[in-house]
């Protein structure tokens, strides 16, 4: 809807709305407006408008707040997301998951988790043969499971490895991310979350209940949370050296 | 040269029909697995996460190859005035037609979601190249059905002009289709055992020499069971000779495609797990591509004492299409097996196998997909053959 639109809407008519959220949220969904409003919102648009790359959102991980064995991220993920483990190591999804890193020559160990980068240039979406792999004007990379036809050349296009094949039907799906036999899925930065003015779901599980290495936000806003954190300090982005401007980015890596 | 004549294929033996039989049996098995796999999902296949293309895209990248190589008498006899070649255009036409319909059949059936081939067809992302190929392979098979058309109508085909603008055409399509099935590979920026312009000029050079070992077999069948001698003593001599030269053209590519990537440091590792540490992927290269598949029939069309007939060129072809059915797997399973290095510098493990060469076993469905594509091509040709007058009558006079 447009702008113009939104105008027309009578002041008597918007106080009304107003005050019905305020009750439906007092009464009904104390939760929901912990995150709507409290300490995890990241300003997103409101949900009558459209998505606009006046926002791109983006990720810091810092690596030497992500502890050794610690996989919080990866359950908050699954959970919020419905992918499991089926059995089936090789063909099972994974959104994210951690990465050990070893120098060959010191030995040193750190581990980074690793999910889709959202390249502001992404691959996936350039040889997607139906436009399935699409990348939103804010910068969030997704699937549209109508259309993904199964060829998994995205996959075979991603530097990340960050895509995974539905190999098996599965039941017990999540409503904010279907998931289809025969097509493409990754991680979605929690969309319909970030859509809502929440965090996803690996950042608010990391900031509770491990080291808090990762931030997420507007990477076009200046005040933002990542922002100043980018700012405060290096940080790298994995294969840099292809150019695509991933929306992640790692320091202390 | 005197006219050509064209035959139907009318009397057939028993053991055509026993090898239509075989095909009918190999496509019913074929479609069977690719209902099997459509209804329990990938799951049933070798493919995983890691090996995302299996073997049915193997026998699609070769069939679809092939195709565009088959067009080579064509174009031999029309856009390069080889008369001697000219009773040969049309099988060339119809095989080429036939091979690209096996092998997108192959690609299509082994789809996550064959059932939205429709999307596919609607909608379009022009910069992918897989969008790209959807217009080359189609306008491929337009353009060599008109091209049959102009060779094969009364009227069309008095007209010489009309023959020669087609045939340029389909010659400039085909370089342009398998510049785009090596694109596929070729543009692959995270893959460094993909990642290359030679891509494009290897597949072209590989068409080349599928497509002729395929004709050449057809041909050397069809003459037994037309019981004539489709192929004088030159012409047998000079298909060995362009089979000769399109396996040197492709041990060529193949040789400066291996040399530049063990230039680069960065990539030596990579390189080296095709040609010494890659386990099948080594001894499919070595042994299938290498070996077998070049070296050897080269070999024997050189050799003086090897029989210089029918039945040498029906080994050496034989030879050099199962030489590119491991080239195929070398490039297309061997390529994906080498890990990504997302984080270059490090040894990298983790649940999702980062770091672990790709695992991948071809379980029986997928095994009897890819093969269906070939009796799809196959068939097509023995039912275009029984229709249509694509045969030359007799072995033709000398030119």
């Amino acid at each position: 809807m447009s702008d113009g639109g939104n105008d027309m809407i009578a002041p008597d008519r918007r106080a009304l709305l107003k005050s019905a959220v305020g009750l439906a949220t007092t009464t009904i969904a104390p939760g929901v407006t912990l995150y709507a409003f409290g300490v995890a919102e990241v300003g997103a648009k409101p949900a009558d408008q459209a998505v606009t790359s006046a926002k791109r959102w983006g990720l810091l991980i810092d690596i030497n707040k992500c502890p050794p064995g610690c996989d919080k991220c990866v359950t908050a993920c699954s959970e919020e997301n419905g992918w499991k483990s089926s059995g089936h190591p090789e063909t099972d999804a994974q959104w994210i998951r951690k990465v050990t890193l070893r120098d060959p020559r010191t030995g040193v160990k750190r581990e980074a988790p690793a999910m889709c980068q959202h390249c502001a240039s992404p691959p996936c979406v350039d040889v997607c043969p139906t436009g399935a792999s699409f990348k939103r004007a804010d910068g969030i990379v997704l699937v549209d499971k109508h259309i993904c036809i199964g060829c998994r050349y995205c996959m075979m296009a991603c530097p990340y490895k960050a895509r995974s094949f539905v190999h098996e039907e599965h039941d017990d799906q999540k409503v904010e991310a279907p998931r289809g036999k025969g097509t493409v899925e990754s991680c979605t930065f929690c969309v319909t979350r970030v859509d809502a003015g929440r965090i996803p779901a690996c950042v608010e599980a990391c900031a509770a209940k491990a080291g808090a290495a990762m931030t997420f936000g507007d990477l076009n806003d200046p005040a933002s949370d990542v922002s100043k954190a980018l700012a405060s300090g290096a940080s790298a982005q994995i294969r840099a050296d292809l150019g695509l401007d991933p929306g992640v980015r790692y320091r202390n890596l | 040269m005197a006219k050509v004549k064209f035959q139907t294929l009318d009397e057939t033996s028993a053991s055509f029909w026993a090898l239509v039989g075989l095909h009918v049996v190999l496509v019913a098995l074929g479609l069977g697995a690719a209902l099997y796999m459509e209804e329990h999902g990938h799951i049933v296949t070798g493919m995983n996460n890691q090996i995302v293309w299996g073997l049915p895209h193997v026998f699609a990248v070769f069939l679809i190859v092939s195709a565009s190589g088959a067009l080579n008498v064509a174009s031999v006899s029309s856009v390069f005035n080889r008369l001697a070649y000219k009773p040969y255009a049309r099988l060339s036409g119809i095989l080429a037609i036939a091979l690209l319909a096996g092998g997108l059949a192959v690609l299509v059936l082994d789809l996550g979601r064959p059932e939205r081939l429709i999307v596919a067809i609607l909608k379009h992302n022009f910069k992918s190249i897989f969008a790209w190929n959807i217009y080359l392979y189609t306008g491929f098979m337009a353009i060599v059905a008109a091209y049959l058309f102009a060779m094969m109508d009364r009227r069309a085909s008095q007209n010489a002009t009309l023959g020669k603008s087609i045939g340029w055409l389909a010659f400039a399509w085909r370089l342009i289709l398998t510049t785009g099935t090596g694109s596929i590979f070729g543009f692959l920026i995270a893959r460094e055992l993909y990642d290359s312009a030679i891509m494009a000029p290897l597949f072209i050079s590989a068409s080349f020499l599928y497509g002729l070992a395929f004709t050449v077999l057809v041909l050397i069948m069809m003459s037994s069971e037309t019981r004539a001698e489709l192929m004088t003593e030159e012409m047998i001599g000079k298909f060995r000779g362009l089979l000769a030269i399109f396996a040197l053209a492709t041990l060529f590519l193949t040789i400066v495609q291996h040399v530049t990537r063990l230039y680069s440091s960065a990539h030596v590792d990579a390189e080296m797990f095709i040609l010494r540490d890659g386990g099948i992927y080594t001894l499919m290269f070595w042994g299938g591509q290498i070996l077998l598949g070049t070296l050897l029939p080269l070999g024997l069309l050189a050799a003086r004492g090897f029989d210089s007939g029918r039945r040498g060129l029906t080994l050496t072809s034989m030879l050099f299409l199962a030489g590119g059915l491991a080239q195929m797997y070398v490039i297309i399973i061997g390529g994906q097996a080498f890990p990504l290095k997302i984080f270059p510098g490090y040894e990298v493990s983790s649940s999702f196998a980062d770091g672990a060469i790709g695992r991948y076993i071809p379980t029986l469905p997928e095994a009897l997909l890819g093969i269906s594509g070939i009796s799809i091509a196959m068939l097509l040709t023995a039912v275009a053959l029984r229709l249509l007058p694509f045969l030359p009558q007799a072995a033709p006079e000398k030119a």
